[in-house]
């Protein structure tokens, strides 16, 4: 298929589509909405499911009554409705509900602005549902990528019977860059071991996440764990960017992560020894990988347009093995290639200085 | 010779025990649902949609696929579900703490777009599993444990009515509130019960019925006289009734 010119937003929509997403339940929020508009536009009249919900709290548990006929199902929204999601998410993985939620990220805290931002890791990430918990994130930093993760994010879902959110922010969701449409290059698993369709010729099955028997609930978190421990083991994904002999690592999830090349080379060019390390899964984080490139590495400079969420991430991995300084902006504030490449030359004196001196 | 003349309904599992209080409201209409989903011949075509609450063990007693909801949010897994399952009978089993007071909203959205589903609202006036708390039905004067001098308008407002509210929804098809005090009233209620069945099976909007319930532990009543209450005091207020029915037969 040939590249097209096409809208971040409307390119995981139509990625969606692709991936044989059946239906799509969603309210409307900057700076998403042309999802739910493109999603309104084609799914009825391809004879497939599309409603607007009256909150993001009704929005989720479409999804969920979707996810447990099995079908592919779909919802996206930003920061502040992704939080009234975030019982439902937990819900989603108690009671093991596939489905996928596109998060545009803005800026917050509160109803905070409708410019990019990447604050809602920890929102992502670290709940903010209850219990222990665990959802699948992607991070996308092209268009392109954007349309691959969200081919991803449908086959993992039902892998994995489990909520998959795409994490984008509002740079990606209303950019327009050239991307291919490949084929959903994936085999889904079959649903009809489990999926709700009335009990016909069978024994009746429920899909439900209060779990009341005595031992019964910490029995089924630690079977939840063991299929995380599985998706760290199989689906951990990262970018490698000139990152073989670099003194200084820098550590960025997103669109950052793009900006970020842009200096690297520039860097590069006046012979700075500089990579990027780009985590795709945000969980499964890489946390293995970044390691062993912390031990490699002189310093790890963490990029986040927020203050310094994935850091604990990044610290957490690198586990001392060199150290981290971090430089965000905020709340629609952008980091530039410009202002990217003078943090690393103020910090690749560091390096030199130490080197000089024989600290390293 | 003999006759059987009562028999467990197929649409209850054979070891599945009611866990509610003597006197409780939910078996009788558990049971009505049973034999409704029997007498239709749709159990192997019906997804039941649970609840939180004392709505809330639907496994435990159908014979059927149940998908569960956080609360207020079964209307929306209903939805959910049918949308994707059109062919399927799709129900939800909720209390007033569910679909009246924090899935309120839920609830008059999704009979606001006609969801082909039913919606089986058990009203006791109260959070009945959490202790017998103060919901959007509780009657004013009427004491529980976060109105311990009985609710007071100036303090918590006035009782809501669900059902009058959905049956000017124009996605509803049919609403009717109904009581279980007597053997006649039950009669009733599972006519009720089988319109409301009936609208979604022919494809014609939400149904919705409201069931006024006894909650003698929480009411601090005898089962006798929580069934005197229905029907001296709680029906003055929540008044039986079929609200809407656009079916146009009695």
């Amino acid at each position: 298929m040939a590249k097209v010119l096409v809208k971040g937003n409307e390119a995981i929509a139509q990625a969606a589509i692709n991936a044989g997403c059946q239906c799509y339940f969603g309210y409307p929020i900057t700076p998403q909405s042309e999802i739910g508009e493109y999603m309104g536009a084609h799914l009825p009249k391809m004879g497939r499911v599309f409603v607007t919900a009256e909150s993001e709290l009704a929005s989720i548990n479409m999804v969920i009554g979707a996810g447990t006929t099995g079908a592919k199902a779909m919802t996206s929204s930003s920061s502040c409705g992704i939080a009234l999601m975030q019982e439902s998410i937990s819900a989603m993985c108690c009671a093991e509900v596939p489905g996928v939620i596109v998060s545009v990220m803005r800026g917050g805290p509160g109803l905070g602005n409708i410019a990019p931002a990447q604050a809602d890791y920890f929102q992502a990430l670290k709940g903010g549902g209850n219990g222990d918990y665990k959802t699948l994130v992607l991070s996308p930093s092209t268009v392109q990528e954007a349309i691959d993760l969200t081919y991803r994010a449908f086959y993992l879902a039902l892998k994995y019977r489990n909520p998959v959110m795409l994490l984008a922010d509002g740079i990606l969701g209303q950019m327009m860059e050239p991307a291919e449409f490949g084929e959903y290059p994936y085999e889904d698993p079959d649903v009809s071991t489990w999926a709700l369709d009335g009990a016909n010729n069978r024994e009746p099955r429920n899909i439900v996440s209060l779990h009341m028997p005595e031992g019964a609930m910490e029995e089924r978190t630690n079977r939840l764990f063991e299929k995380y421990q599985a998706m760290q083991e199989n689906e951990t994904t990262y970018e490698d960017f000139m990152l073989k002999d670099a003194k200084l690592v820098i550590t960025a999830f997103g669109t950052v992560g793009r900006v970020a090349k842009t200096a690297i080379k520039k860097a590069r060019e006046a012979g700075m020894k500089v990579g990027l390390f780009r985590p795709i899964t945000l969980f499964p984080f890489p946390d293995k990988a970044l390691h062993d490139v912390a031990e490699n590495a002189d310093l790890i400079l963490d990029l986040e347009l927020n203050k310094g969420q994935m850091l604990l991430d990044v610290r957490s991995a690198v586990f001392g093995a060199c150290p981290v300084e971090f430089y965000g902006r905020t709340a629609g504030g952008l980091l530039t290639p410009d202002s990217i490449y003078e943090k690393i030359c103020e910090l690749y004196k560091k390096i030199d200085n130490k080197i000089e001196a024989g600290v390293n | 010779m003999e006759t059987l003349v009562y028999k467990r309904p197929e649409s209850l599992l054979k070891d599945g025990h009611f866990t509610f209080c003597p006197g409780c409201g939910h078996g009788v209409v558990l049971r009505m649902i049973a034999e409704l989903i029997d007498e239709f011949n749709i159990q192997k075509d019906t997804i039941a949609i649970s609840s939180v609450g004392c709505s809330i063990f639907l496994e435990k007693f159908f014979n059927l696929d149940v998908a569960g909801a956080s609360h207020g949010r079964s209307p929306c897994v209903a939805t959910g579900v049918k949308r994707c399952k059109p062919d399927k009978f799709v129900f939800t089993y909720q209390g007033d703490g569910d679909a009246a007071t924090i899935g309120f909203n839920e609830t008059i959205h999704t009979a606001s777009r006609g969801e082909h589903i039913t919606t089986i609202m058990i009203n006791n006036t109260n959070f009945g599993m959490t202790g017998g708390q103060a919901s959007a039905t509780t009657l004013v004067g009427q004491v529980t444990t976060t109105t311990p001098m009985g609710r007071k308008p100036e303090l918590t407002g006035y009782p809501l009515h669900a059902a009058e509210i959905v049956s000017k929804c124009d996605g509803t098809a049919y609403c009717a509130r109904v009581a279980i005090t007597t053997p006649a009233q039950i009669r009733k209620a599972k006519a009720a019960l089988k319109k409301a069945f009936e609208v979604q099976l022919n494809g014609l909007g939400y149904g919705f019925v409201e069931v006024l319930a006894a909650c003698p532990t929480n009411w601090h009543m005898t089962p006798v006289d929580s069934l005197n209450h229905i029907e001296n005091v709680i029906e003055k207020v929540h008044p039986l009734g079929v609200f809407k029915d656009i079916t146009g037969e009695q």
